[in-house]
């Protein structure tokens, strides 16, 4: 008997793998297409557009590295935007993470109404990001906000706020706390998902109320958390919106919102990497710029989440059990 | 297969790349002929017009019409210039637009965004010289006329005829260091140190104290012969800091702070100058309009700027801004299109129309001497300021109001104390401005 060798495939063998194969893509292709043309293809394109001069209206120029050589040596609200960035980053991912987890904890001891307080925690973070912007800043506005009139009835002077380029970002961090209802909810479920038969394990064997926080609480919700925190890295480094209509209301400017000239008030204290972007590419016509811009951003949130979720798989954070 | 697939989108993704292409690649320099009599077109218009404004100039959009029947106009308002720049780059352009923000010209120009108008101008032998050489200036770039004036600004300064009386201040002030002193005899303190009413608000950024509002009063150039930046080299602009200082350090810095930010918004009827906790401002002729329909009461006064005090032979001028109009590129009836912007911005009638709904200051001079035209009062000296020999404009540049949003963000550091050399300040803002004209190179 003539054994065939599995390599050795006959013309009807052949017809047959290649119309697999041919299924196998039509299937993969929505995915295909989707990831072509929403990721791929926006990618590779700013990366073109990267080392051109570009305005959106003629043919791209090319020019080399003359974008990236700007970015580095020339552009003086480059590093500030950077550094308002790293410092919304920060803010935003400890406040909203710890204020998260602090509302959720105290939740999760209310016995009742703990339904309406879960509301009432929650509800700002449907507001849209423009009126909870102007509601903040009319707030806070220095001479006739509410606040600081309450401030002066304790004899208090009250600060600037918006205004101040020392308390702009607080203040926008502030804004940003306030509407973080979904990290509460997401963690208050995970909190209430940690089996009771842990804590009463726990309490027999003596520990305290920090020591079961410490060893049962945060590895069990560790998943969430990882979640939370990527989750506002990312808020904080996409922040635009809300940083935008604060500087111009707070300037006072009557102008369309994104105007050059208020962006980043007072003293582009709040103009963040995004804004700085947005304005070289729509209102500066240098989309070839705003394109570098655009991959140092991706580099960045790239290097830094590998980073990040790595260190936390490794410390055991992140996994299931 | 693992490799062949990936590959294929790779592949696919790098063509589509490598072959994108800009909205309405290549540009047109054919003139597109002027309709017929009987060729029915509608013509879209875009503007930033909106409400009363909107009404005023869809009126004078129907006297076109009545003049070419076969020529239907849809107006469309709120229309900035994010939306145009949208509209050209996703190939949706308006056949006309009239845009707020001359200090883009440059970019419009240079990037093809409008279309050059040159051509139509010889064809039809348009006259430029009816139009004032300020406003020629900041209508065409680097020798390329791709937009014309539609109504101009004139700044000059208001004054509060019930504070001066009561401060008892006769004479209104014509150079900065009489400004400084009207502006200290009219301050209000309140007990606790902050500011009830302020005789002139110097911060620059508050209202429409701006830098190209502010630099020709002090002879402070933005550029030179050559077109490089002149803030380093030319010496107003120390000037003009130091006056700012001198009046900011009168106030206190914090407490103009405050005040600023307390204020009501520019155009709203809380407009301090309009609820007098403002005594003089800086203001075009538009401001007349505002405080005549919101603030009646008001009994306030116009007067040419005050100049710096070495300066008093350019007294009377002050720069100059307006709308502009253009046809955008990837236009459908740029042919049309000509003739309506033909209309609108070289015919008398028009002009006036628009220039008595809008209080703003027609673009030629037939327009202004027109006897329509109904400048009176505390409009008409804003009529001689315009047509100062001393009135100037922004000068173009190809990255747009860069160098404005460079110069403004120095002048905010300066007065809030972050700049303490003040030359080599002005000498690093010169840098940061030529680098960033050279990235539109």
């Amino acid at each position: 008997m003539t054994i065939q060798h599995a390599t050795v495939l006959t013309p009807r063998r052949r017809i047959s793998v290649r119309r697999n194969r041919w299924t196998v893509l039509a299937f993969m292709s929505p995915w295909v297409i989707g990831f072509s043309v929403f990721f791929a293809y926006p990618l590779l394109a700013t990366i073109f557009y990267s080392f051109t001069s570009y305005d959106l209206i003629s043919e791209p120029v090319f020019v080399g590295l003359r974008n990236y050589v700007f970015m580095f040596t020339k552009d003086p609200l480059f590093w500030v935007s950077i550094r308002n960035t790293v410092y919304l980053v920060t803010a935003i991912t400890i406040g909203r993470v710890g204020y998260g987890l602090l509302t959720a904890l105290v939740l999760t001891k209310i016995k009742r109404g703990g339904g309406v307080f879960r509301t009432l925690f929650y509800l700002p973070a449907l507001a849209p990001p423009v009126a909870a912007s102007l509601a903040f800043v009319f707030l806070f506005n220095p001479g006739t906000g509410p606040v600081n009139q309450f401030l002066a009835i304790f004899g208090i002077d009250g600060p600037l706020w918006f205004n101040d380029p020392a308390l702009a970002k607080p203040a926008l961090t502030v804004l940003a706390l306030w509407v973080s209802g979904e990290i509460m909810v997401i963690l208050l479920a995970a909190l209430l998902d940690v089996p009771a038969d842990y804590y009463e394990a726990a309490s027999l064997d003596g520990a305290g109320p920090f020591t079961k926080f410490w060893h049962i609480t945060l590895p069990s919700i560790s998943p969430v958390l990882l979640f939370a925190v990527v989750n506002s890295i990312i808020v904080g480094l996409q922040y635009f919106t809300e940083a935008v209509v604060a500087g111009a209301v707070a300037s006072g400017s009557s102008d369309a919102v994104g105007n050059s000239v208020s962006l980043g008030y007072p003293n582009n204290s709040t103009l963040t990497f995004p804004m700085w972007l947005y304005e070289q590419g729509f209102h500066s016509y240098n989309m070839g710029y705003a394109s570098t811009m655009a991959i140092v951003l991706f580099i960045v949130s790239t290097v830094f989440t590998i980073i990040l979720v790595r260190r936390m798989r490794l410390s055991g954070v992140g996994e299931e059990g | 297969m693992k490799r062949v697939l990936p590959a294929v989108a790779v592949a696919a993704t790098a063509i589509l790349a490598l072959s994108a292409c800009s909205a309405g690649a290549g540009s047109s320099t054919e003139l597109s002929p002027s309709p017929g009599p009987d060729e029915k077109i509608t013509l879209t218009v875009w503007s930033g017009f909106a409400d009363a404004e909107l009404d005023v100039i869809n009126s004078a959009l129907d006297g076109f019409h009545k003049l070419h029947p076969n020529i239907t106009i849809k107006s469309e308002g709120s229309q900035d210039d994010d939306k145009i720049s949208q509209s050209i780059r996703g190939g949706t352009a308006p056949d006309v637009a009239i845009s707020s923000n001359a200090n883009a010209l440059g970019q419009y120009c240079d990037s093809g965004a409008f279309q050059d108008l040159g051509g139509y101008i010889e064809r039809d032998d348009v006259n430029l010289d009816q139009i004032p050489d300020a406003v020629r200036g900041y209508t065409e770039h680097d020798g390329v006329r791709c937009s014309m004036p539609l109504l101009a600004d004139a700044y000059g300064l208001y004054y509060n005829k019930d504070l001066f009386a009561k401060a008892g201040i006769s004479e209104v002030p014509r150079t900065m260091s009489e400004l400084k002193d009207a502006a200290e005899k009219l301050t209000e303190f309140n007990a606790d140190g902050s500011i009830k009413v302020a005789g002139f608000v110097p911060t620059i950024g508050f209202y429409n104290n701006r830098l190209d509002v502010w630099a020709p009063q002090f002879g402070a150039d933005w550029q030179n012969d050559d077109g490089e930046t002149a803030i380093a080299t030319s010496p107003g602009w120390k000037d003009l800091f130091t006056w700012q200082q001198e009046m900011t350090d009168f106030y206190g810095e914090e407490e103009l702070t405050a005040f600023t930010a307390s204020a009501g918004q520019k155009y709203s009827a809380d407009n301090a100058f309009q609820t007098g906790q403002i005594a003089m401002m800086f203001d075009g002729e538009f401001r007349t309009g505002f405080i005549d329909s919101q603030a009646p009461d008001v009994d306030y006064g116009t007067a040419p700027l005050p100049v710096n005090d070495d300066l008093t032979d350019i007294y009377g001028g002050s720069n100059v801004g307006g709308n502009i109009i253009g046809i955008p590129k990837g236009a459908k009836n740029a042919g049309a299109a000509w003739e309506l912007i033909k209309y609108l911005t070289t015919e008398t009638d028009p002009l006036v129309e628009l220039a008595n709904g809008l209080n703003n200051i027609p673009t030629t001079f037939d327009a202004l001497e027109s006897p329509d035209l109904q400048f009176t009062g505390t409009l008409a000296p804003f009529l001689d300021i315009f047509s100062s020999e001393h009135t100037s404009s922004l000068p173009t540049t190809t990255n747009g109001a860069a160098f404005l949003k460079l110069a403004s963000d120095f002048a905010v550091k300066w007065q809030t104390g972050g700049v303490t050399n003040l030359d080599k300040g002005l000498t690093d803002l010169a840098t940061h401005i030529s680098d960033s004209e050279s990235l539109n190179l």
